[in-house]
């Protein structure tokens, strides 16, 4: 298949979409491909397998990408490291009204392999393929050759894209997916990322290669696409966050939500929280309040919890100040919060509840 | 530990008694006359630039005449340090106390490059290669360079300290990498690339006849145009060509540049900050730095949640705070309940991270730890950076 067929599959498989498209609480509807990006720290991929799950309603199916060989996905579902392969991994989150959930599969991509499947599926190389492998073209392709890598990465993501599900065919069939989730490298580099042709620019002005590339750009530049940023209420992420929606925006790739991670706990309102500060509560009142609890309330521990509270609200003072940014930068915003004994398979469920509640998904 | 000798397991230690590491004396390291480089690593997002601005402010004002060299600070903090100006070259910072002396630079990466091309190559060489599309992509946007220029740039640092004694500690933020292994490798790749078949094929039909590359030679010319086309393939053998002579130099200091990290003077920090990911990358590097035999001077874990006050456990403030909800519902039950709540987050939280911690240093005895608790905000002033360096001290 010829870079130019590839280009006319997808834009059949875009008009499929159109034809399907039903009513929807999503507020994606249209988007196949949802690219999750991030500073470190910000817990991307928690987020992206998180949407994945959520995605995988009733009957859907739905393929997480990961492609920084970090293994995230294997460990986040306790699974073994993921090969070069499509793989279930878990059953997706169940509808409310009952249906059979759906499945999330998930692919570990590297940049090695994508080329050596690349070759044998547009060159038919046979023994030149193997001459290229001898002489460390692969290796400096995927190494070395600048962008040569993120076309590879970016083009295998396309590849499962383009494959869209057919109406009617049953969950056994390998064919396609309802959705993919790409597990994309961070903030700071993801424009440089997704903008292939942009990276190949000047580099390769025609061939084979730059078509390829063109064809790639116009998915994700196309409405099936959205980028979304995942943040921290913290300074350095959220300006990160709001420099990378400007790059995204500057090299026309569509931007998806916000996903604020991480957030604190808001049992205390801002009333509380200010008697807290002022330290105009009444420290009795709450002993005895501990009392009636059944805590005794030793020496300490009231001023000791009123100061834990005082340190919580200098917190959310700051991360209120964040959030006030945040809702400036002119996207959706989702929230999820913090998860204080530590993520596993079922508190990732808890996350993708809240997605799909809040809409992402 | 080297790559002979098997991982320790969790059972290194006895089941029940959690380990603990011994602690990091940082004063003792930045202040010990034969420490003249120290490396910050570690996974994205953990503070190291933070860490590794803090450490340098904190050695001038013990006094040593310090270079940080940053990769990407946050705009506030590289204000406050006066680089804001991406302009490669070290300035002095205002501000710093006692005896020694602060210089901090930001990273170009690019400018690095560029600056060695032109060291290394004649006038007209040096533009043609400039010019290439294959150099301008490779220089500004290529994935793995700035790990290359941040070696390269430790390396001429190193070198004017050497030659003029400008300075006698060198503190070096490395790159976000995608993992740990890129920093590391960066000089060794380089070598091995520009020592590869494949740019000996690209040079060969340049320098001699091309049958000495064996039959397989056509085969590739003849894919590789199909491939990129045979533009693409004219550009990268011209840049490729032009580069050559500039090979040998960079290969001899990629080389030098790993001995240098390699050598007692240096001394590597890992930074890392209290969660299962970076945690897991700061033991690679641990696994790595001691494989590749780099001196390894202990570990940073920054953002460590506070300790809660008194002994309430979380289960006691939970079960607590179920009750007061059940009860009377009243102003001062829910301020309570939200107290308990709080009080059982924090204690799950910092449970949690000793766990982590514990682990670690079960699976790695020996490494000196220091843990930095979280700050309410961001560091961007000199004072932030002092507060900083006293908490790293205070072990």
């Amino acid at each position: 298949m010829t870079p130019t067929t590839l280009l006319r599959t997808m834009d059949t498989a875009s008009a499929r979409t159109a034809n399907l498209e039903r009513v929807s609480k999503t507020d994606w509807p249209r988007v196949r491909l949802h690219v999750v990006t991030g500073k470190g720290g910000t817990g991307k991929s928690t987020v992206a397998a998180a949407l994945a799950l959520a995605l995988a309603s009733t009957g859907k199916r739905v393929l997480l990408c990961e492609v920084e060989g970090r293994q995230g996905i294997a460990q986040l579902f306790d699974v073994p490291p993921l090969p070069y392969e499509e793989r279930r991994i878990a059953a997706g989150l169940p509808s409310p009204d009952g249906g059979q959930p759906g499945e999330v599969h998930a692919l570990h991509i590297d940049a090695e392999s994508a080329f050596l499947e690349y070759l044998s599926m547009y060159y038919k190389l046979g023994r030149a393929g193997k001459a290229l492998d001898r002489f460390g073209v692969i290796e400096f392709a995927t190494t070395i050759a600048p962008g040569v890598r993120d076309v590879l990465l970016t083009g295998k993501v396309f590849e499962a894209a383009k494959t869209q599900r057919r109406k009617g065919t049953s969950s056994k069939d390998r064919l396609g997916y309802d959705a993919i989730v790409l597990d994309a490298p961070p903030t700071g580099r993801i424009t440089q990322f997704l903008n292939v042709n942009g990276e190949l620019a000047g580099l390769a002005k025609v061939g084979p290669v730059k078509a390829q590339a063109d064809t790639v750009m116009t998915l994700f530049r196309s409405p099936q696409t959205a980028v979304h940023l995942v943040t921290v209420l913290e300074e350095m992420p959220v300006q990160e966050t709001a420099d990378g929606i400007a790059e995204l925006h500057a090299a026309d790739l569509p931007v998806g939500g916000v996903i604020v991670n991480l957030v604190r706990p808001r049992d205390l309102d801002a009333e509380d929280l200010t008697a807290i500060t002022d330290d105009t509560v009444d420290h009795a009142a709450i002993a005895t309040e501990l009392a009636s609890a059944g805590v005794t309330p030793g020496a300490g521990l009231v001023s000791g919890l009123l100061a834990e509270a005082r340190d919580h609200a200098e917190r959310r003072a700051l991360e209120d100040s964040q959030r006030a940014l945040v809702n400036e930068m002119g996207t959706k915003v989702y929230e999820l919060g913090r998860i204080a004994g530590g993520l596993d398979l079922g508190a990732l469920y808890e996350l993708a509840g809240s997605l799909r509640e809040q809409g992402l998904a | 530990m080297t790559r002979d000798t098997a991982r320790m397991g969790p059972l290194a230690t006895a089941p029940g008694t959690p380990a603990t590491a011994a602690a990091l004396d940082i004063d003792a390291l930045i202040t010990d006359p034969t420490t003249h480089i120290l490396v910050c690593c570690g996974s994205g997002g953990v503070g190291k630039t933070t860490t590794s601005a803090a450490l340098a402010l904190r050695a001038a004002e013990l006094g040593r005449k310090v270079v940080v060299l940053t990769i990407d600070p946050a705009r506030r903090l590289a204000q406050s340090m006066g680089i804001e100006q991406l302009d490669n070259t070290p300035r002095p910072v205002p501000g710093v106390d006692g005896s020694g002396s602060l210089d901090a630079m930001m990273l170009d990466m690019k400018s690095t490059f560029d600056e060695v091309v032109l060291a290394q190559a004649g006038p007209e060489k040096a533009k043609a290669i400039l010019e290439n599309p294959f150099y301008i992509a490779l220089s500004s946007s290529f994935a793995g360079t700035q790990e290359y220029m941040a070696m390269e740039k430790l390396g001429q640092l190193h070198r004017d300290s050497q030659e003029q004694g400008t300075w006698d500690l060198i503190v070096v933020d490395t790159p976000p990498s995608r993992n740990a292994l890129d920093f590391l490798d960066a000089p060794e790749r380089l070598s091995s690339f520009l020592d590869g078949r494949f740019i000996r094929l690209l040079l060969a039909p340049a320098k001699g006849p091309a049958r000495v590359m064996g039959a397989g030679f056509s085969l590739v010319v003849n894919a590789l145009t199909k491939i990129i086309g045979a533009q693409v393939l004219t550009d990268l053998k011209m840049f490729v060509t032009a580069f050559d002579t500039l090979f040998g130099g960079f290969r001899q200091r990629a080389q030098q540049t790993y001995a240098l990290l390699q050598h007692r003077g240096t001394a590597f920090l890992v930074v890392a900050a209290p969660e299962p990911d970076a945690l897991r990358e700061a033991a690679y590097f641990v696994e790595r730095l001691t494989g590749d035999r780099m001196p390894l001077a202990g570990l940073v874990v920054n953002r460590a949640s506070p300790m809660p006050t008194g002994d309430l456990s979380a289960d006691a403030a939970m079960a607590a705070a179920e009750k007061l909800r059940a009860g009377q519902p009243g102003d001062v039950s829910e301020l309570t309940a939200g107290l308990l709540r709080l009080h059982a987050d924090r204690v799950r939280i910092v449970e949690r991270e000793r766990v982590l911690r514990s682990r670690f240093a079960s699976a790695h005895p020996g490494v000196a730890t220091a843990v930095v608790p979280a700050l309410a905000s961001d560091v961007h002033d000199l004072d932030g950076l002092r507060r900083v360096g006293q908490l790293l001290a205070d072990q």
